[in-house]
């Protein structure tokens, strides 16, 4: 988040797009949480969340799992109703469009080809004849280009996922939410995915918030941590440690450690 | 091993270990066919039964489909109607006969008509449960990505439900040849059965052994268009990839 506008500009992939019918530059959406309360039934799973996250800025949500994390995250892209209070998405014309989620499973329909996949992402006026050159140009960024025209049935779990990111980023979303997409996947492809995801939102400057029980994958991405603890914010920790982090840097892990003591502590208290 | 269980039959057939009357021999068989064959009899019977068929397969098949996903899509269509229809398939559709015949006579609608009833619930019960196992997880990923109504129904529902609905066909195929024969053997005047029936009054044993084979080649046919229809449409499905 150092470079300017400009500069970015040039780096972007996907700005060589003059015939796009995509008004506007791709920065991200402000998000505001207010009050933010949801109960299912007699649950009571969120307990008032006060938040704003600032455009372009990446968040880690970390928590128990069942601590409503990913609750919070259904209900800022607008996946669930709240109880009580609001949310607020830059400026809310525009939101719902801009707005995309990544979910836990790829959720890649078996009956079309990778790049036809892709293009469920795109906004329905995209005429036809741009459809299949903006999905290989999302495609290509992910590293699949090759893979267009395969069945998603005979892609590993990492490429299926790494489609399902292709899709979620070939509309140019100002908004990522990610519902622990990289949650399946063994270590070393987890790995190489957070690496991606940091590239590509280093280049495109959406607003993202990852929802993941891994510590060490928030501390590696995040400009900013969120644990989550029985409903509420429990601890906010900014992670000041400029990028390309690199793993095992001694102040990534004094974050985490201070996370994890967080998470952990709480637990003492209870018993 | 086919070919040689032919050859053993006509073998024993000319041989006079089986009795003409009881089962002809083969080349019997093909002499009967290129007979009906040149008198045109053949064709016409052929062509009467694949219509009675594929007409009744065409109505029977598209209410079923029809009632199926109007009620995999919509609650309210399911109470009204899936109760009811569950009732009525626990009625043998062949039972019907002799209501269908002081109903209809022994015309053309008869037929239709059991074909139709006959089709209808493999079709129905197959497409609404298509639609009932379609991945709710796409589902949801189809509206969070923006799809309207007919594109989730187009794009994610339907495909999703068409391996179903395949089972449903292949399985409402047999049944409508099974009540064609059925139905044509008891009450009609032209048709491959009303052929076999015509044959054993005048005890043309090879006219009534080429009608049953006529049904069988025409039963594999069906099976088999409806095999490469579903080679074609499931592609994307693991247990039809060739490649």
């Amino acid at each position: 988040m150092v470079a300017s506008t400009l500069s970015r500009d040039a780096e972007i992939p996907f700005a060589d797009r003059a015939a796009s019918p995509r008004p506007g530059p791709a920065t991200g959406l402000p998000v505001t949480v207010r009050g933010l309360a949801k109960t299912f039934g007699d649950m009571p799973v969120l307990a008032g969340v006060d938040l704003h996250i600032p455009a372009g800025q990446f968040v880690a949500v970390v928590g128990k799992s069942g601590c409503g994390k990913s609750t919070l995250l259904r209900l800022v892209v607008g996946l669930e109703t709240p109880s009580a209070g609001d949310v607020r998405l830059g400026d809310a014309s525009e939101a719902r469009r801009s707005t995309r989620l990544m979910f836990q499973e790829p959720r890649l329909l078996p009956w079309k080809r990778v790049v036809a996949n892709v293009a469920v992402g795109l906004d329905p006026s995209v005429p036809a004849s741009r459809r299949r050159e903006e999905a290989l140009h999302a495609l290509r960024e992910v590293g699949l280009e090759n893979r267009a025209d395969d069945w998603p049935s005979v892609l590993s779990g990492g490429q299926r996922q790494r489609v399902a990111l292709a899709r979620a980023l070939v509309s140019r979303p100002r908004f990522l939410a990610l519902d622990e997409p990289l949650g399946a996947l063994d270590a070393l492809t987890r790995i190489e995915m957070q690496g991606l995801v940091e590239r590509i939102w280093t280049a495109q400057l959406f607003t993202a918030v990852l929802v993941t029980h891994d510590v060490g994958e928030a501390v590696a991405l995040a400009d900013r941590i969120l644990v989550i603890d029985a409903g509420r914010i429990a601890l906010d920790v900014p992670v000041d440690v400029p990028r390309p982090r690199r793993r095992g840097d001694p102040k990534l892990a004094r974050i985490e450690g201070r996370v994890f003591d967080h998470l952990f502590n709480d637990q003492g208290a209870g018993i | 091993m086919p070919a040689a269980l032919v050859a053993l039959w006509e073998v024993a057939a000319r041989l006079g270990e089986i009795p003409p009357n009881v089962l002809p021999a083969p080349s019997g068989v093909v002499a009967a066919a290129l007979r009906l064959a040149r008198s045109g009899e053949l064709a016409q019977n052929i062509g009467v039964s694949t219509l009675r068929a594929l007409s009744g397969f065409a109505v029977g098949g598209g209410i079923g489909l029809a009632l199926g996903l109007a009620n995999g899509l919509s609650s309210l269509s399911e109470k009204l109607t899936d109760t009811t229809l569950q009732m009525i398939r626990n009625v043998p559709h062949l039972a019907l006969i002799p209501l269908v015949i002081l109903w209809f006579g022994i015309d053309e609608e008869a037929k239709l008509f059991l074909v139709a009833l006959g089709v209808f619930f493999p079709i129905y019960i197959n497409t609404l449960h298509g639609i009932r196992s379609v991945d709710p997880q796409l589902v949801e990923m189809g509206r969070v990505y923006g799809m309207s109504e007919a594109r989730l129904f187009g794009e994610v529902i339907l495909p999703g439900a068409l391996p179903s609905i395949f089972v449903g066909l292949r399985y409402a195929l047999g049944i409508m040849w099974l009540t064609l024969i059925v139905a044509e053997t008891i009450s009609a005047s032209s048709g491959i059965g009303y052929m076999a029936m015509q044959a054993r009054e005048f005890l043309l044993v090879d006219v009534v052994v080429l009608s049953i084979l006529i049904y069988a080649l025409l039963g594999k046919l069906a099976d088999s268009v409806a095999r490469l229809l579903e080679r074609l449409s499931l592609r994307w499905h693991p247990a039809y990839q060739f490649r």
